[in-house]
C-alpha cells in the first residue's frame, strides 16, 4: 500500500532538486520535510506537477518543540483530488525567521497563516494580511505554545464603576493542578520522582558492556 | 461633476445579528448598496479548545469535539475517533462500524435541517424552520437514547461507540423515516420554486470550480461547484465502502445549488439509514474493542471481578497510552471535510491536536464571493455556506 506513495516521494524529491531534505511514508501517509526558502517552489510544484496535482490546500498549522533550537514545525495538509492523495510537506523555524507565505499559490492560506502567527507567534514573509485573528483584540503572548500556562495571564470582568470590560491578571481560587499520571515504574523515563526533589541525581544507568 | 468623490461608508455588520448564524463580525465597506471589501473577525466564541485538549487524556478529549460545530457533533467524533485508533492500530468492530455509519447520517440529516431552514429564514421564509426543528427534535431523541444527551453526545469513543443500541431503536427509525420523506418534499414545495427564494439566490454568490479549488472548499460547496469530490466514496472509512447512495452534483455553484445539493443529500442520507438499519438487524456482536487496556469493562462485571475493577480505574484516571506518531485522518462532517492532524508523543495526553474545521476556510472565501453583491446578498450567502462558529473559532 505505501508503494506508490515512496515512488511519489522519490519523484518529488528527484524533480525538486533540494528542497525536499526528508521524506518518509508513515502510516500509510507521506511526508515530506522542507526548507523554507524553497518551500513556495515546492508548493507550485507540488501543485502543478501531472503527478501530483495537489491542488486543495487542506491546512496550515504550527507545532510546538520548545527543546528544540527551531522550535516550531509547520505543517501543510494538501490534498490531490485527481490522485485521491494527501501529502504532509513540514518546515522547521523559531521565533524570529519568517517563513513565505503560501497565499501567492494558495488563496486558503491566508487565514491558515494568520492563525498560526496568533497561536504560535510565527512570521509569514510577504503575508497580505498578518493579524491576530482568533484572540482578542489587543490580545498579547501566543497561547498555544507550550510555554504559555492554560489559564492565561489576565482574565476580564465588567466594571460597572468604569461602565467598561477590564482587564486583571488572573485569579485562581484553587492552584492549577496538573494530574500526572506517567508512571514511574515502567522504566526507561528518566526523571525525578516527587518528594525526591534534593536527592542527588542517580548515576545514569550503563546499558551493555563498556 | 467631474469632482465629485464618492465616499464608501464602513459598516459594522453582527456580532448580534440574526442573519450572522452565532457570533460573526462583518466589518464591510459598502459603495452605496454594493459591498466593496467585507472583512470578518472571527474569534469571539474562541475557547483555547486545541490548548485544553493538550492537558486532557485521549477519553477525556472527545466531548470537546460535540463542542466544536454543535450542529453536527457525531461526525467530529468521527474524526477523532478515527484519528486515535489509526495511532493505535485498531479497528471498531463490524457493528460499531454500522453504529457509526447510521449516526454519521443522522448527524448529516440533523444538520441540514438546521441549514436549509435558516438559510431560508435568512432570505425571508418562516415557515421552514419551524418546521424543520420539528424533524430535528425527533433525531435528537435517537441521540439522546444512545449516550444520554440530546446534542453532546460523546457516543463515538476511540475503538468503537460507547454502548450498544436500545431495543426497538432500529423500528422506531423506520417509522420516522416514513414520514421524513413527506416532509422534505413538503419543505421541496415550499422553497424549490418559490419566487422570492429563487430571487434571493440564483446567481448569487457564484463559485466557479478553479475558485472552489483555490480557496479550499470542500463538502456540499464544492459539489455545488461541479466537482464530484465526497470523502465517503473517495476515501471510505468505516463500512461507507458497503454503502449504495449517490453523490449530489450543482451545475451552477449559486447559493441555489447549495441549498439543493443539501436537500438531495439528505434523501442520500436516508438511503444510506435504510441500508444500516438493515445491516445492523443481522450483524450482532461487539460495539467496542474487547481490549481491556482501551476500552473500559461493563459495570456489572466490576461487581465481581478485581482485574475489570482495576481497569476501569485506570481507563478513567490514566487513559491509555498511544503510540509516538502523528496523523492527519479527515471525515466528510456534513459542512465538509473535517480533519483531525493529531500528534501523539506516546503519553496519555495529545500533544498536538489541530482541528481543521471546515467553517473557516468557507468564511474566509466569504469577501470573494461577496464582493459587488448588495448588502442582502451577504446574508444569503452567509446562510448557504453553513457557518457555525464553534468549529471556526474553536
Amino acid at each position: 500500500m505505501d508503494e506508490p506513495l515512496k515512488e511519489l516521494g522519490d519523484h518529488i524529491v528527484q524533480a525538486t532538486v533540494g528542497a525536499v531534505t526528508g521524506c518518509d511514508v508513515r502510516l500509510g501517509e507521506l511526508m515530506l520535510e522542507c526548507a523554507p526558502d524553497r518551500l513556495v517552489a515546492l508548493l507550485v510544484f507540488l501543485r502543478d506537477d501531472p503527478k501530483c496535482l495537489f491542488k486543495q490546500l487542506i491546512d496550515i498549522c504550527g507545532v510546538d518543540w520548545p527543546e528544540r533550537e527551531k522550535r516550531f514545525d509547520v505543517v501543510y495538509n494538501l490534498l490531490s483530488l485527481k490522485n485521491n492523495l494527501r501529502i504532509r510537506v513540514k518546515v522547521q523555524t523559531d521565533e524570529a525567521t519568517p517563513v513565505p507565505s503560501a497565499a501567492p499559490v494558495y488563496s486558503a492560506a491566508g487565514w491558515f497563516e494568520r492563525e498560526a502567527y496568533d497561536l504560535y507567534g510565527v512570521w509569514f514573509s510577504d503575508h497580505p494580511d498578518l493579524r491576530r485573528i482568533l484572540t482578542d483584540y489587543g490580545f498579547e503572548g501566543h497561547p498555544l505554545r507550550k510555554d504559555f500556562p492554560l489559564t492565561g495571564f489576565v482574565e476580564l470582568r465588567w466594571d460597572d464603576v468604569q461602565k467598561r470590560v477590564v482587564y486583571e491578571p488572573v485569579k485562581l481560587t484553587q492552584e492549577f493542578r496538573r494530574f500526572d499520571f506517567l508512571s514511574p515504574w515502567e522504566g526507561g523515563i528518566e526523571r525525578v520522582l516527587p518528594g525526591d526533589e534534593k536527592a542527588p541525581a542517580p548515576a545514569p544507568a550503563k546499558t551493555g558492556a563498556n | 461633476m467631474s469632482d465629485v468623490e464618492i465616499k464608501t461608508l464602513t459598516m459594522n455588520f453582527g456580532p448580534q445579528h440574526p442573519a450572522a448564524h452565532g457570533v460573526l463580525r462583518l466589518v464591510v465597506e459598502m459603495d452605496g448598496e454594493i459591498v466593496e471589501r467585507c472583512d470578518p473577525h472571527i474569534g469571539l466564541l474562541h475557547r483555547g479548545t486545541e490548548k485544553l485538549i493538550e492537558y486532557k487524556s485521549y477519553l477525556q478529549a472527545v466531548p470537546y469535539f460535540d463542542r466544536l460545530d454543535y450542529v453536527s457533533p457525531m461526525c467530529q467524533e468521527h474524526a477523532f475517533a478515527l484519528a486515535v485508533e489509526k495511532l493505535l492500530g485498531i479497528t471498531a468492530p463490524e457493528r460499531g462500524q454500522y453504529i457509526r455509519v447510521l449516526f454519521s447520517e443522522i448527524t448529516r440529516i440533523l444538520n441540514h435541517l438546521l441549514n436549509v431552514t435558516t438559510f431560508a429564514m435568512d432570505t425571508g421564509a418562516l415557515t421552514p424552520p419551524l418546521w424543520g426543528f420539528e424533524q430535528r427534535e425527533l433525531l435528537m431523541e435517537y441521540y439522546e437514547q444512545v449516550s444520554g444527551s440530546r446534542m453532546h453526545a460523546a457516543y463515538f469513543r476511540p475503538g468503537g461507540v460507547h454502548q450498544d443500541l436500545p431495543d426497538g431503536m432500529l423500528d422506531s427509525m423506520d417509522g420516522w423515516i416514513k414520514q421524513f420523506i413527506p416532509f422534505l418534499k413538503d419543505i421541496e414545495k415550499l422553497l424549490n420554486d418559490n419566487r422570492i427564494f429563487r430571487q434571493r439566490t440564483v446567481d448569487i454568490g457564484v463559485v466557479s470550480a478553479e475558485q472552489a479549488l483555490d480557496w479550499g472548499f470542500s463538502g456540499p460547496l464544492i459539489r455545488a461547484s461541479g466537482i464530484p469530490w465526497d470523502l465517503r466514496k473517495s476515501q471510505p472509512y468505516d463500512v461507507y465502502d458497503r454503502m449504495d447512495f449517490d453523490i449530489p452534483l450543482g451545475k451552477t455553484g449559486d447559493c441555489f445549488a447549495r441549498y439543493l445539493v443539501r436537500i438531495e443529500e439528505m434523501y442520500q442520507s436516508v438511503r444510506i439509514m435504510e441500508q444500516c438499519i438493515t445491516a445492523l438487524r443481522k450483524v450482532g456482536g461487539p460495539v467496542r474493542v474487547d481490549d481491556r487496556k482501551l476500552s473500559p469493562p461493563r459495570r456489572g462485571e466490576m461487581k465481581g471481578s478485581m482485574e475489570a475493577l482495576i481497569h476501569h480505574f485506570k481507563l478513567y484516571t490514566e487513559g491509555y497510552k498511544v503510540p509516538a506518531g502523528e496523523t492527519y485522518t479527515a471525515v466528510e462532517a456534513p459542512k465538509g471535510e473535517f480533519g483531525v492532524y493529531l500528534v501523539s508523543d506516546g503519553t496519555n495526553k495529545p500533544y498536538r491536536c489541530k482541528i481543521r474545521a471546515p467553517g473557516f476556510p468557507h468564511l474566509q472565501a466569504l469577501e470573494m464571493m461577496t464582493k459587488g453583491h448588495q448588502l442582502a446578498d451577504m446574508s444569503a450567502n452567509i446562510g448557504s455556506l453553513d457557518i457555525v462558529f464553534g468549529e471556526i473559532d474553536r
